[in-house]
């Protein structure tokens, strides 16, 4: 099943750091760690209508590198801090 | 030690976990206090320096405060302080003993969003309650927590120390949360505060201590702890959370007078890192302080560099040891590998903190006065 596009869920605050970045949602009240600067960038780049592959490509991420980003993103959005939109 | 661990020493721009103690007035007198709280300092950051220092958390990216005191409810300006907070994206986590919770307030609390309060309550009955919170307090708690469950709160916390009289009733204690509709909080005593004088009456004893670590391993995905058990992690299973001691890295206290400390238990000043009044406020003490650059260090691992478990249990709290006459690079003492007590048999003099609001004052030693007659 081809993804939909991803977004930084709106009840999201992020606050950078140097390992990354600090990410708390207000509503659930969870604080999660984006431990690389990489996936900082992507969060960051989510518009909530493009498709994260081209967001991975726009951000630069080598190819190589892709799969990881894509695990952390999944783990963002089972924890609520990214979210998906219906295309 | 994890990456994450690793980097999280070393400091971040603001803290994660802010404590903030709107004052040291206090209605209750608890053995275990950890501010020696009860009368109000003449001091104390008026409404503007509060509304202020908001101000300065949120363009930090502070995400939310832990207010307490003293009984923060008690300040006038209280509501006015915690909705600016909430209403400029730094959420609130308040701690109360509940007497000031009355129908009003209870429901004005439940309207509020990015807003947490946390009942303070030691024992499941009034007994074991109230002869370290006062007489009386565990009914306060109650109907405090009742008055906000009927105010459709969702969620609110009860908060418990776990002393030696209250390990057998965590069962218990969960059971009376989940009938509140209530989280359960439990944290661990410190020897801080009035507590100096408590803690060797009040803290858990070492097969207690067992007993903890197994009820946080089988509860601990239902139970908040604020990561402040990760000395029984040399117990064996690591417990859930962030297993470090935070203090001046990823943690720090504001006292009621604006007094920065490393963290909530070190109300002390060998703690002190700087105060919000001083040139560049609060953001300069958390990034300038020697005393937080110091504590940002790779610590040396000290008596306890030859133990297995030093990894996991990263040689337990500061302040336990500080407050009970230990060094700070030696085991804990409540160390569960047995280290604690033979430290704590040769350990020296217990430091005792100049600052103390208590409203009867601790007994100072007699001076003799000599009557000279002509």
């Amino acid at each position: 099943m081809d993804r939909t596009a991803l977004r930084l869920d709106p009840g999201v605050a992020l606050r950078p750091e140097p390992f990354g970045a600090l990410a708390y949602h207000y509503g659930t009240r969870r604080l999660v760690f984006l431990k690389h600067p990489d996936v900082v960038r992507v969060v960051e780049g989510l518009d909530g209508s493009t498709p994260t592959s081209e967001v991975l490509e726009s951000c630069g991420i080598p190819a190589d590198r892709q799969p990881a980003i894509e695990r952390a993103l999944d783990a963002l959005v089972r924890s609520g801090i990214v979210s998906e939109v219906a295309a | 030690m994890t990456a994450l661990v690793d980097q999280l020493s070393r400091g971040l721009m603001a803290p994660i976990c802010l404590t903030w103690e709107l004052t040291y007035a206090c209605n209750l007198d608890c053995v275990h206090c950890l501010s020696s709280s009860g009368r109000r300092d003449p001091r104390e950051l008026s409404t503007a320096e509060a509304i202020a220092l908001v101000d300065e958390l949120r363009g930090l990216g502070v995400f939310y405060v832990n207010i307490g005191g003293g009984e923060p409810m008690i300040r006038r300006d209280f509501f006015t302080i915690v909705e600016h907070a909430t209403s400029n994206g730094v959420g609130v986590k308040f701690s109360t003993n509940g007497t000031f919770i009355d129908e009003a307030a209870a429901k004005r609390i439940a309207s509020m969003d990015y807003l947490d309060v946390q009942i303070s309550i030691d024992g499941l009955d009034p007994d074991t309650n109230d002869a370290v919170r006062g007489t009386g307090t565990h009914e306060t708690a109650l109907r405090a927590a009742r008055r906000l469950a009927a105010a459709g709160m969702r969620d609110f916390k009860l908060s418990v120390v776990v002393t030696r009289h209250n390990v057998d009733q965590l069962d218990g204690l969960l059971a009376l949360a989940d009938s509140l509709g209530a989280q359960l909080r439990v944290t661990r005593l410190r020897p801080s505060g009035r507590g100096a004088q408590s803690w060797d009456d009040l803290h858990p004893t070492d097969a207690q201590q067992r007993v903890i670590h197994r009820w946080l391993l089988d509860h601990g995905d239902r139970v908040l702890t604020g990561d402040s058990f990760f000395h029984l992690n040399a117990l064996g299973e690591s417990l859930p959370g962030l297993n470090m001691c935070g203090a001046g890295r990823v943690v720090c206290l504001v006292d009621p007078v604006g007094d920065v400390y490393a963290c909530p238990f070190v109300i002390h000043e060998q703690f002190k890192a700087g105060n919000t009044r001083d040139q560049g406020g609060f953001t300069a003490v958390w990034r300038e302080s020697t005393l937080f650059a110091d504590l940002r260090e790779p610590g040396s691992a000290g008596a306890c560099a030859s133990c297995g478990a030093y990894d996991v249990c990263r040689g337990g709290c500061m302040a336990a040891k500080f407050f009970t006459g230990l060094p700070l690079d030696g085991p804990d003492p409540e160390c569960v590998g047995g280290e604690g007590e033979r430290a704590l048999a040769i350990a020296g003099p217990r430091p005792v903190s100049d600052v103390d609001h208590s409203r009867r004052p601790r007994p100072i030693t007699p001076v003799p006065v000599v009557l000279v007659t002509k």
